[in-house]
């Protein structure tokens, strides 16, 4: 009696992950196996393992790790930081808001401050190195991308640094430790969970980002994601895409298990 | 003599920003192998001084010496003492070995060398054979082991134990109690014990620090603290106390509740207004024309090894007793006691006063 009643409470989010969740990944499964006229094959799979796409998920993935990997090392320390600040909450909220913004409008403004005669060609100019191509190159795709991450990896590092017991930081030194080991043997390893959160959250959807790819590096940077947009809206081939949508989410499976084990208890 | 002294603090102040001091020019000296405690109510910086000895705080203004060296500027991993946390403080993502290891580890000691020492240390502690056990299946009193051995296995000069008792149930407590007494003993360190439960200092201390808004009110022995408190505070801090008012009439007389007692205290100014120690356990009931006071059962709780009767004098003074013998609410009972039961104690007196007089009218005693 009493379980079926809590059951009942179940039932809007049972709906929603059917709906939203579990339908879509069945349709993209299902549309993965049509070509172009909507006859059912193989192809779109085969076509994927061919060197074209390979070098695209290489690509996806190598971006997607730079970013994460730049990322962490602006965000922990920051956080490391932030948590010895007096008024942590409103810096955190400092840091945070940025992400409120619509992510397109960020992106404009970067092609506004990247661009030719934008304020870092100003900049440029004014000391001395000069005007420089600076959107639609590398560095400028990893830039965005690393500013509009850094909240999500701020957010879950400090949480896991602001919860650790400040008497274990005593204790390590107590015992001889001193500061640069405390956090080798003390700080860093009891902040992994946070840091590894920090990396889902990023890796992920750096995986697949398409938007930035066009704006900010104007297409030379191709990632599966951008590779899926192409599919759907201009080629039509919406088997292909869905193809590498399938790979796309079995990565980011492995990657939740890969990083999401390993439990330890903390006090 | 001098040799024996192991911390000694002068004139240290510790001041947060514009609050009051939370440690006010307090000075005293540790010695060697001895077990002291610091008590005193919450906030009265105790731990304070615990945390100033180990390093994880520097003094606003003093001295603090150990080994007869100033370490205000030296960090907590450089000195030679070591801290057993409130909290415990364990590594939880490290094992019991690797926590109590901690520290040889850091020290970069031979792989053999470090198995055998936190074997041992595991092995004073009685925690043979829990190496391999993660911090979070061990109990709150094995928790409360491994951080000893975290501690001894470095083996300290000092060991600072904070309130490391106040986590468990009554019972392992009271055995934790002999266990830190005898590991004291069998190690020759010295410990330094924090706590604010009166009678775990009486009951494992060689010497006891009295603290009380970031000074010390009386440090000694704990029978001298208990039988010889030095003002109201203390007396009502250590044990249960009824203090009074009286007059000190002249050396060895004093009066309080209407009458003149003899008593065993002196070197007071004739007429001097005092107040007056006597503990429940030393007031004896008997008939009422048998008794020094006369006074009237108030109330009366059973406690197990005595009963606890609360009763009222003519004066409106209180007296609490403790008494094996079982009082009558309401009735009428007379209280008596010894001179010696009677500790007089003056006003706003110093510990360092209070020493002085003690000896001045001890000698007079000798030449009499």
């Amino acid at each position: 009696m009493k379980t079926r009643s809590r059951n009942i409470y179940l039932i809007p989010y049972v709906i929603w992950i059917a709906l939203f969740v579990v339908t879509p990944i069945l349709l993209v499964l299902y549309y993965s196996f049509f070509d172009i006229d909507g006859q059912f094959t193989f192809e779109n799979y085969k076509k994927f393992f061919t060197p074209v796409y390979l070098k695209m998920t290489f690509s996806s993935f190598w971006y997607a790790f730079l970013i994460t990997v730049i990322t962490l090392f602006i965000s922990y320390p920051t956080a490391y930081l932030l948590t010895k600040t007096k008024h942590k909450q409103l810096w955190l909220l400092l840091i945070i808001i940025p992400s409120w913004i619509n992510l397109l409008l960020k992106a404009y403004a970067f092609i506004g401050i990247f661009g030719t005669y934008g304020a870092a060609n100003s900049f440029l100019g004014i000391i001395g190195i000069g005007s420089k191509q600076i959107l639609f190159t590398d560095f400028s795709f990893i830039f965005v991308s690393v500013y509009i991450f850094l909240p999500f990896m701020i957010l879950p590092i400090f949480n896991a640094l602001d919860e650790l017991n400040p008497s274990l930081v005593d204790a390590s030194n107590d015992l001889g430790a001193s500061r640069w080991t405390t956090f080798q043997r003390v700080i860093f390893p009891l902040t992994l969970d946070g840091v590894k959160s920090g990396c889902q959250i990023v890796f992920i959807p750096a995986l697949s980002l398409f938007m930035l790819t066009r704006l900010i590096s104007g297409n030379r940077v191709i990632t599966l994601g951008t590779a899926i947009e192409q599919h759907f809206l201009v080629t039509q081939d919406w088997g292909m895409g869905a193809t590498i949508a399938v790979f796309l989410i079995i990565a980011m499976v492995l990657i939740m298990v890969l990083t999401g084990k390993r439990k330890r208890g903390i006090l | 003599m001098k040799d024996q002294t192991i911390i000694r603090f002068e004139q240290v102040t510790k001041q947060y920003d514009d609050d009051p001091a939370v440690l006010n020019e307090v000075s005293f000296e540790i010695e060697r192998g001895k077990f002291y405690t610091l008590l005193g109510p919450s906030g009265c910086g105790k731990t304070t001084i615990l945390r100033l000895i180990a390093g994880f705080i520097e003094p606003s203004k003093g001295k603090i010496y150990i080994n007869e060296k100033i370490v205000n500027d030296v960090p907590a991993n450089k000195r030679q003492v070591n801290t057993v946390f409130q909290d415990y403080a364990l590594f939880p993502h490290l094992n019991v070995f690797e926590n109590v290891a901690f520290g040889l580890r850091i020290k970069k000691l031979k792989n053999n060398v470090i198995e055998q020492k936190v074997k041992e240390a595991l092995r004073f502690v009685n925690l043979e054979g829990y190496e391999n056990r993660e911090i979070r299946e061990m109990s709150g009193g094995q928790r409360q082991r491994v951080a000893i051995a975290r501690a001894i296995v470095n083996e300290p000069e000092v060991i600072l134990l904070d309130e490391p008792l106040s986590a468990l149930d009554l019972k392992l407590r009271t055995e934790m109690q002999y266990e830190l007494r005898e590991l004291q003993r069998r190690l020759g360190i010295t410990f330094i014990f924090v706590t604010h439960d009166q009678e775990e200092a009486l009951a494992m201390s060689d010497e006891i620090f009295v603290l009380n808004n970031g000074i010390i009110e009386q440090s000694g022995t704990p029978t001298d603290i208990y039988d010889e408190p030095i003002n109201r505070f203390v007396a009502d801090f250590i044990g249960e106390s009824n203090i009074v008012p009286g007059i000190m009439v002249k050396d060895f007389s004093v009066q309080f509740a209407g009458k003149t007692f003899e008593c065993v205290d002196g070197g007071f100014d004739p007429n001097e207004a005092v107040e007056i120690v006597i503990r429940p356990e030393d007031l004896e009931i008997t008939k009422p024309e048998n008794g020094k006071l006369r006074v009237h059962v108030d109330s009366q709780l059973f406690r197990g090894v005595h009963y606890e009767i609360s009763c009222d004098d003519q004066d409106g003074n209180e007296w609490l007793v403790h008494s094996t013998r079982k009082a009558i609410v309401g009735e009428e009972i007379g209280l008596t006691f010894d001179p010696e039961a009677i500790h007089v104690m003056r006003h706003g007196e110093t510990e360092e006063e209070f020493d002085k007089r003690l000896e001045a009218y001890e000698e007079g005693n000798y030449e009499n």
